[in-house]
């Protein structure tokens, strides 16, 4: 990421902030339109093993009852690395280490809330 | 004077279709067959589109059908109705010519394709929650048989995979979990024989079964490599091809499950998607071994000839999922990358091949390329579309 779009993503904090739409720690180093991106790959590519509804195809469910009690930094972890020996793939390249966190910390939200 | 009567009956009955129908194109003609139709799916909103490829054109909403994220179809034989496979296990019955749903059925929690049986009487659904498959009556969709895909010790239960319809009546398809390969007959749908091959391979993602009906492949994900069942030579078993094409190297990562189906074949050779490479496999049809490899531009998903076979069309998973390639079969090489746009997920070809239907998820569009001179003929509006299905399936072996 580069200063200027640090720089973007601070002002779309303090944006989110002043809202009162900053959902935790993390969130506002995602540009607003970066989460809209991610928002949109969590669901139509993760989706394509995970279901678009996250309820589980291929690969597991990803719903908040699902991720309970899981830490965000080994769920990141495992989004950036992938899981050897399955079918999910090392996300890191497409995705940064911030959004990463930033994903599955929406996840064990709720995408939709 | 007794032959009017008839006549008017006849008439009277065709307005009163008209008047029920809805459809469009209805008003412009009074009768139509429906070798050019198609459904396209829009996947994040449960509904279908019903289009026409010879006017390039949306004839029909068809809404109400559920979760249609990794959502297939498949005809009856007449290629009046249209059964759709839902994410969520719905199993919808359309009717393209009056455009409405005439069933739909919730027939498992977890769902990821079907087929049609070689006498247009059977559907079947192939799950992975609860893993099985699942036979209707393709008149009514009540259930007629329900064959769970046990493995193991026989508590557990596996994803099913790559089911596609063979000659006899039968369904093949693949237990994920389990690396077994299930050929189900059923020429007597009360009492469906099951013969089982088990120890086919790690991870078998997909399954097709050629044009001829005779040879089921499944794709394996955990190896390199594919498992080829001669249908006509059951008792032969199953074997590996192309065993260690990846030849031992390191495997990029696959951020889209590649698909087989039965468009696999052109001129004796079929082309495959590579797992883990950038490449598709070229695969003789009579000795079943490699005879060339073709590096294209990322991941295959979909490897799709032409119906004449002269050509093979490529599309890929991220990051390189706004491309299609195109192979020029004799000179086993790509002459064409086009790029429709972010979020290929499908491409359909028109029953003689002369267009290609290409869905585009992220510009919400339908593409339409003429497959000679690759320019773009139209754009149709979708919503996230993603399968496009024609009717000229209805006739085809393993679908």
């Amino acid at each position: 990421m580069s200063a200027g779009e640090r720089g973007k993503g601070r002002r779309t904090l303090a944006v989110l902030l002043s809202l009162g739409f900053a959902t935790g720690a993390g969130a506002g180093e995602i540009p607003a339109s970066r989460q809209a991106e991610l928002t949109s790959l969590v669901r139509q590519d993760c989706g394509s093993c995970h279901g678009m509804t996250l309820k589980g195809g291929l690969g597991r469910p990803l719903l908040p009852d699902d991720l309970a009690g899981k830490s965000a930094e080994a769920l990141a972890a495992v989004v950036l690395d992938g899981i050897p020996g399955t079918p999910m793939p090392p996300w890191r390249g497409l995705l940064s280490d911030d959004e990463a966190l930033w994903i599955v910390k929406r996840l064990a939200g709720g995408l939709d809330r | 004077m007794t032959p009017f009567r008839p006549t008017v009956l006849r008439w009277a009955a065709v307005a009163a279709w008209l008047a029920l129908s809805g459809l469009p194109a209805a008003a412009e003609t009074a009768l139509r067959g429906t070798g050019d139709l198609g459904i396209v799916i829009e996947r994040a909103v449960g509904r279908v589109l019903l289009v026409e490829n010879s006017g390039r054109r949306r004839l029909a909403e068809i809404a109400g059908l559920g979760d249609l994220s990794h959502a297939a179809a498949v005809f009856s034989r007449d290629g009046r109705y249209a059964y759709v496979f839902g994410r969520d296990g719905g199993l919808s019955k359309l009717d393209l010519l009056t455009a409405t749903v005439v069933k739909r059925v919730e027939q498992a929690g977890n769902s990821i394709g079907g087929a049609i049986s070689q006498d247009g009487r059977l559907v079947a659904v192939q799950n992975y929650e609860p893993g099985g498959v699942k036979v209707f009556d393709a008149a009514t969709l009540d259930l007629v048989a329900d064959i769970p895909a046990t493995y193991g010790d026989g508590s557990a239960r596996s994803k099913v995979v790559g089911l596609a319809d063979a000659p006899g009546n039968r369904f093949v398809f693949t237990l994920y979990d389990a690396g077994e390969i299930w050929v189900a007959d059923l020429s007597d749908p009360a009492r469906p024989g099951l013969r089982k091959y088990t120890g086919i391979g790690r991870q078998p993602y997909d399954g097709l079964v050629t044009p001829d009906g005779r040879h089921y492949i499944a794709g394996l994900f955990g190896e390199d490599g594919l498992a080829l069942l001669d249908l006509w030579n059951p008792d032969a078993g199953v074997r590996r091809i192309l065993d260690g094409y990846g030849r031992g190297e390191q495997p990029l990562p696959v951020y889209k499950m590649p698909h087989l189906r039965g468009w696999a074949q052109a001129g004796g050779k079929l082309y495959l998607p590579a797992v883990g490479r950038h490449e598709v496999l070229v695969v003789d049809g009579a000795s079943w071994t490699e005879i060339a490899r073709i590096p294209v531009k990322g991941q295959p998903v979909f490897v799709m000839a032409r119906p004449d076979g002269r050509q093979v069309w490529v599309n890929f998973a991220l990051p390189d999922n706004g491309f299609v390639q195109v192979i020029d079969v004799p000179a086993a090489a790509v002459v064409r990358t086009l790029e429709p746009g972010p979020g290929v997920l499908h491409l359909e070809f028109t029953p003689r091949g002369e267009q290609v239907w290409v869905s585009v998820r992220d510009q919400d569009r339908v593409r339409v390329y003429d497959t000679a001179s690759f320019a773009e003929v139209a754009a149709l509006p979708a919503d996230k579309p993603s399968g496009i299905f024609f009717t000229a399936r209805a006739n085809r072996i393993g679908f």
